[in-house]
């Protein structure tokens, strides 16, 4: 049973990517809010991918990609960062630290059920 | 002398015995010959008989098998064509379901709470997560003034959205007729935060518009709405309505109790002192 981390701050994304990744059989949503309470998790859950936002407060997506990328027990789990930034120099950015993969916001739901597949095999 | 020519003469009679005995031998051999070549034709007369009807066994087994694959093939081409409908249906059915989950987390967030301010942020995720909205204004309706004032903004501040008069411009007149409004430009240069919005949805209870939202640019990478963007636009239209004034009021009642208590409460301590 894969377990997907939803690192989030806002309720109705963290809701939304919940109710996509049911879909994926087998798969169990753990959430947090911003990156730091992600660590948490992290540390006490087996997380096999990360959908992270980049804007949140407490600790940003990004800073959580470089700890995660930093850390010989979690470096090599897949992330995928959801923003609202569109531009092609975020996503070079996001993945230059790291991010496996890159979905700009409104995130249409089938294109993030396929993305999250391709990592966790589904 | 009597008695060779006795002996000539039988012998005669034999030879002429013996001829006829050859002639007859001779016609058997003929009549022999003529047989087993009858039977001869008579045998490849049956056996070409029995290959013609094996051909013909042959040739209706070939014409049902052709029959049964055309048949097959027919079957085919149809649970293909089938198929391809169930695929686009189940595409569909998908987008639906996917359209449906977007719009009861929206109706599910906005009906979580009746704190106004929660509200207020939830509408705003509303437009920027779901919609895909950059800059925008909620603003609402001030009876005494006759007035929009923005309550809530998202990519610029409250003070550089102004006031509107109910019915003036875009978004006054949204909030007068209670129809919505939809440019037909939604990537227009010079999104400020003016009278034209490129979207502008009346928040309404019933009849009644109690506020408007905004709308003045898109994320870059939202290039034109969906057929979900208008479902939500509906949603929001009724929902975030709903929810604002229930939580404004709430809000507002509870303020009004927290004072009528500690009034209460400065009543009860006065005859003690």
């Amino acid at each position: 049973m894969p377990n997907i981390l939803v690192v989030e701050d806002s309720p109705t994304m963290r809701q939304l990517i919940s109710f996509a990744m049911k879909r994926i059989s087998n798969s169990k949503v753990v959430e947090a809010t911003d990156g730091v309470d992600a660590l948490k998790k992290l540390s006490s859950e087996k997380i096999d991918l990360i959908l992270a936002d980049i804007n949140m407060p407490v600790m940003d997506g990004l800073k959580l990609v470089s700890l995660v990328r930093g850390n010989p027990a979690y470096k090599n789990i897949p992330i995928i960062i959801i923003t609202t930034e569109g531009a092609e120099e975020d996503k070079k950015k996001a993945i230059a630290i790291g991010a496996n993969a890159y979905l700009p916001k409104p995130i249409q739901t089938q294109e993030l059920i396929k993305l999250v597949n391709s990592f966790i095999g589904g | 002398m009597e008695r060779e020519k006795n002996i000539t003469k039988k012998a005669d009679e034999f030879l002429q015995i013996f001829k006829k005995g050859e002639e007859f031998t001779q016609e058997l051999l003929k009549e022999n010959e003529k047989l087993r070549f009858r039977i001869a034709q008579l045998e490849e007369t049956i056996e070409r008989s029995g290959d013609e009807a094996r051909i013909k066994l042959y040739e209706d087994r070939i014409k049902t098998v052709e029959d049964e694959l055309n048949s097959l093939k027919e079957r085919y081409k149809q649970v293909e064509e089938e198929n391809k409908d169930f695929a686009v249906k189940y595409i569909e059915v998908e987008e639906e379901n996917n359209n449906l989950a977007n719009l009861y987390v929206a109706s599910y967030q906005l009906h979580s709470t009746l704190d106004f301010n929660e509200v207020l942020k939830i509408v705003l995720e509303i437009i920027i997560n779901l919609i895909g909205a950059e800059k925008f204004a909620v603003l609402l309706m001030e009876d005494k003034t006759n007035e929009l004032v923005p309550v809530a903004t998202e990519g610029m501040s409250i003070a550089d959205v102004p006031k509107v008069r109910f019915g003036e411009g875009i978004i006054g007149t949204v909030a007068k007729e209670g129809e919505s409004y939809f440019s037909e430009n939604t990537h227009r240069e010079g999104s400020a935060p003016d009278d034209r919005p490129i979207v502008c949805i009346p928040l309404k209870i019933k009849e009644h518009v109690i506020g408007v939202i905004s709308i003045y640019s898109l994320l870059i990478q939202k290039e034109k709405f969906s057929n979900v963007d208008y479902e939500l636009f509906n949603l929001l239209a009724g929902h975030a309505a709903t929810a604002i004034f229930s939580s404004r009021l709430y809000t507002q009642s509870e303020r009004k109790l927290t004072t009528i208590q500690s009034f209460l409460d400065l009543l009860k301590e006065k005859p003690r002192r």
